[in-house]
Order: C-alpha cells, then sequence, then structure tokens
C-alpha cells in the first residue's frame, strides 16, 4: 500500500511501525485502565448503581423520551427540508428583492447558534406574549437553522452544475419553474444527497440541546435518573450515550446505503465509467471543488 | 441599551468566558485532532482502528452529551475537584478533535499519490518530501474547511452555558433571575444573537480572505 506519506515500509520501517503498534496499544490500554480503575474505585460497578435499569418502567420511560427525542427529529427534519428548498430557490431566484432579503435571513440563521435560538424561542418569546412549548422551540429552532444549512448546500449543488443542463431545459421551452423542478433541483439533490443526509445527522445530535431547555428527552431523562438511589449518572449517561451513537450510525448507514443505492440506479452505468461528466462524483468532486477542496488537489 | 450598559460588568465576563471556552478549547481541539488525524492516516493498522473508532464515537454523540459526560460524570469518579469552565473546555476540546482529524485526514487525502511518487523519484529525502511538496498543498486545501470547524466551534460555546459556565448565553437567565437588573430575556439574548454574527461574520471574512491569500494559481 502505499500513500503520500509513506513509500512501501522496508524492514527498518517495518520495525519502526511495530513499535509504534504496540506504543499505540499500550497508551489506549493505559487510558482504558486508568477509566475502569476509577469506575471500581468510586464503585461505578457496584448493583446500586445499576439497579434501576431492572425496572421495567424505566425503559418504557426511556422508550417514551426516545420517541420523544425521534418525534422532534422528525418534525425539525421534514421542515428544515421544507425551508431549504424555499431559501435555496428564493437565493437563486432572478429578482433582486426576492434574492437579497433571503441570502441575509439564511447567512444569519447559518451564524446564530441552534442554543441561542431555542433560548429566544422558550424564554424570550413569553416576554412578548407568545407562550412557545419546549418541543416547538426545539422543532422550530432546528428548522431554521438546518434549513439555512441546508439551502447553502442546495444552492451549491445547483449553481455546480453545467450551464448547459439550464440552457438545454429553456431551449426546450420549459419556463423558470420548470428548468429549476425538473432538470436543476433533481440534480443538486442526487449530487448534495451525502451532505443532506450529514445535516440531517446534525439535526438528529442538536435535538439533545433540547435538554438545556427542559424538553423532555432522552438526555432530560438522564439528568432525571441521576436523581435515584445510588445515583447512577454515569450509568445513565453511558446508556442514553449508547442509544444516541446508534440512532447515528444507522442514519450513517443509511445515507451510504441510499448513495449506493442511487448510483447502482444510473440509467447507462457505462457512460458514467467513460465519462466522468456524466458520473455524480465528478459533480459532487465540483461541488466540494467550490470549496477549494478538491481543486486544489489536482494538477 | 439599558440592558447592555446596566450590565456592562456581566457582558464583560460573559464575552470573556464565551472566548476563553473557545480559545483554549480550540488549541487542545487542534492539538488532539492533529494527533488523531495523523493516527487516521499512518501506516500503522492499529494506529488507524483506534482513530476511526475515536471519531466515530465521538462525532456520533451529541456534544451535550460530551458536556454530560465531562461536568457531570467526572465528579462521580472521586477524581481531584476541577471547575465546570474547565471540564466543559475539556469537553468542547475533545467534541471538536474529531471534527479536525476529519478535516486534515482530507486535506492529505486531496493531495495526489503521484506528487509525493515524483518527489521521491527525484531523490527527495522523507524530511523534504514532506515539507516542500506535500505539506504545503495539503495546507492550502486544510485551511477553509478548518475555518468552518473553529467557527462551529465557536457557535459550540453556547452549549458551555447549559452547564453553569459564564458563557454568553448564561446571561439570560443571570438577568432575568435578578430583580435589580434591567433587561428582558428577549433583549439579552437578541443581544446575545448579534454578538455571535458579529464573531461570525469576522472569522468568515478571515476565512475568505486567507483562502485567497493561498489559492494556487494554475
Amino acid at each position: 500500500m502505499t500513500s503520500v506519506l509513506y513509500d512501501v515500509p522496508g524492514p527498518r520501517a517495518n520495525r519502526r511501525n511495530s513499535i509504534l503498534a504496540v506504543a499505540t496499544i499500550a497508551v489506549v490500554v493505559a487510558i482504558v485502565a486508568f477509566v475502569l480503575w476509577r469506575f471500581a474505585l468510586s464503585g461505578q460497578f457496584e448493583a446500586s448503581k445499576w439497579n434501576v435499569f431492572t425496572f421495567t418502567t424505566v425503559w418504557v420511560q426511556i422508550g417514551s423520551m426516545l420517541l420523544n427525542t425521534l418525534k422532534a427529529f422528525a418534525a425539525a427534519a421534514v421542515l428544515s427540508l421544507a425551508v431549504g428548498f424555499i431559501l435555496a430557490i428564493g437565493r437563486l431566484s432572478d429578482h433582486k428583492w426576492v434574492r437579497i432579503p433571503v441570502t441575509v435571513i439564511t447567512e444569519a440563521f447559518r451564524a446564530i447558534p441552534v442554543l441561542v435560538l431555542m433560548m429566544i424561542l422558550y424564554y424570550g418569546l413569553p416576554t412578548l406574549g407568545i407562550k412557545m412549548e419546549p418541543y416547538w422551540a426545539v422543532v422550530l429552532a432546528l428548522m431554521v437553522y438546518n434549513g439555512s444549512v441546508l439551502a447553502e448546500a442546495l444552492r451549491a449543488g445547483v449553481e455546480s452544475l453545467p450551464r448547459g443542463q439550464r440552457e438545454a431545459g429553456f431551449s426546450i421551452g420549459l419556463r423558470k419553474s420548470g428548468v429549476m423542478m425538473l432538470i436543476l433541483l433533481p440534480q443538486a439533490i442526487r449530487a448534495m444527497l451525502p451532505v443532506i443526509i450529514a445535516q440531517l445527522v446534525v439535526t438528529m445530535k442538536d435535538t439533545a440541546l433540547g435538554f438545556i431547555i427542559t424538553y423532555h428527552e432522552l438526555l432530560y431523562y438522564a439528568k432525571l435518573l441521576s436523581t435515584q438511589p445510588g445515583r447512577p449518572i454515569l450509568q445513565a449517561a453511558l446508556i442514553i450515550g449508547g442509544i444516541y451513537i446508534i440512532m447515528c450510525l444507522l442514519l450513517s448507514w443509511f445515507a451510504n446505503w441510499l448513495e449506493k443505492r442511487t448510483h447502482r440506479n444510473l440509467k447507462n452505468p457505462h457512460v458514467a465509467e467513460r465519462d466522468p461528466a456524466a458520473d455524480d462524483d465528478a459533480t459532487l468532486t465540483s461541488v466540494i471543488g467550490t470549496q477549494d477542496l478538491d481543486r486544489l488537489g489536482k494538477p | 441599551m439599558d440592558v447592555i450598559f446596566e450590565n456592562l460588568d456581566l457582558w464583560r465576563q460573559g464575552v470573556g468566558f464565551t472566548l476563553l471556552v473557545f480559545s483554549v478549547g480550540g488549541v487542545i481541539a487542534l492539538v488532539l485532532g492533529t494527533i488523531v488525524g495523523a493516527m487516521r492516516v499512518s501506516p500503522v493498522p492499529i494506529a488507524r482502528a483506534v482513530g476511526t473508532l475515536y471519531v466515530n464515537l465521538i462525532r456520533n454523540t451529541p456534544l451535550t452529551l460530551v458536556f454530560f459526560f465531562f461536568v457531570f460524570g467526572y465528579s462521580a469518579l472521586a477524581l481531584p475537584n476541577l471547575s465546570n469552565t474547565v471540564l466543559g473546555i475539556m469537553a468542547i476540546g475533545v467534541y471538536t478533535a474529531t471534527y479536525v482529524a476529519e478535516t486534515l485526514r482530507a486535506g492529505i487525502n486531496t493531495v495526489p499519490v503521484g506528487q509525493a511518487e515524483a518527489a521521491r523519484a527525484i531523490g527527495l529525502p522523507f524530511g523534504q518530501v514532506m515539507s516542500l511538496i506535500v505539506m504545503p498543498q495539503a495546507f492550502r486545501s486544510v485551511v477553509p474547511p478548518l475555518m468552518s470547524v473553529i467557527i462551529a466551534l465557536l457557535k459550540n460555546t453556547t452549549v458551555a452555558a447549559g452547564f453553569g459556565i459564564y458563557a454568553l448565553p448564561l446571561l439570560q437567565s443571570t438577568i432575568s433571575n435578578s430583580h435589580t437588573r434591567p433587561g428582558t430575556p428577549m433583549e439579552v439574548l437578541l443581544w446575545v444573537a448579534a454578538i455571535f454574527v458579529a464573531l461570525v461574520m469576522l472569522l468568515t471574512w478571515l476565512q475568505r480572505t486567507l483562502e485567497n491569500r493561498w489559492r494556487i494559481a494554475r
């Protein structure tokens, strides 16, 4: 195996690599052992600390909290996709009076931290006489933030398409909306699918911010559990953390599966092999290229 | 404007703690991220595996939960007492390090293998291959995405406020819990949002400037 960083290893490099491997193992084992030692020393393995998790009601509660998390995620995901499309189309508009305000809104919502948005909705609005449920504060904050991030992704996707796509659309007599809906957006969505799914994983993770504004989701329940006899705070955090990691990994796997599937569904796979311009990867590369990531590497 | 000028001490404290968490957390993230990033591209399989595990584990954990572990979990381990601020900085550093590592790895992967092979072919030793050929190219493609990571880090400092660290959003509860300080939660939070927009704009401008300065003319 060869890489930019190192050549195929010879005998000396092999020796050095095995030493490094042993050192890595030693460091990792040391860290894990230290944590386990502290766990044992502070009695984290005692039955009383894990006792809470033997009750069915606790698991039912965890289930309902998980449902709350998923409810917030599902609503936020759907709404932010909708907002993303609207803002993206607004930013690509030919009319200045649409484009400029939408650009300002998108940039502003991208710059404000999600937690501050949530707090504005939850703590701020009641001073104006509007009562806001924590659920809606979480969903709406995630909607505007992720919506504007997705809008940027979609816009980058549309702008990365070859000019000929739009021109061909107009030349066969489509209107502006037809060109956008039938020609540009489908290709942009396909090219930006990895980015869109990655942003959905971020949305899922950000639902945990609801904990801070007392939305009754998984992390909130972890905090609640830690007041139970035995104060099992680490145990609760470990179990809830495991649930989050599994959910996010499932979503990432789904993204990978979807990406592979869309690639296989190319109507004429041989074209893709011969002509890089017809391949999704090429489109994706030019999208990333707008961030000067890939273009720089190519001679 | 009373909300600013009558609470100037609180605003100074809030901005100070936000910048403290941002800068120290950023340094931890850069150092740890460079180490993990180096592990991810190293020729040692076990180091690559450890780096991958770390990145996948932390990246799929919400930042709030990482904070939860550090701020609440640490005290359960009966280790020497550390303030919430220190623990929060560690949490944000450990979390952001995974993003730094991935950015560095992506940057190194953009350098074509042919570049290094050509450098070896003309007889450059390892040190010069790195310092003259690979790193200058990787660096240029790393800077813009790395700045994006740093902007995200700045916005993530707000989470610290949820764990009793005096970062900016905590001003809202401090001011509304006190009877003598002027300002409604809405006013406070809108000013907090305005400060973040200003800081993010500053960093975005820096990002653009650096990007233009180091763009490769081809």
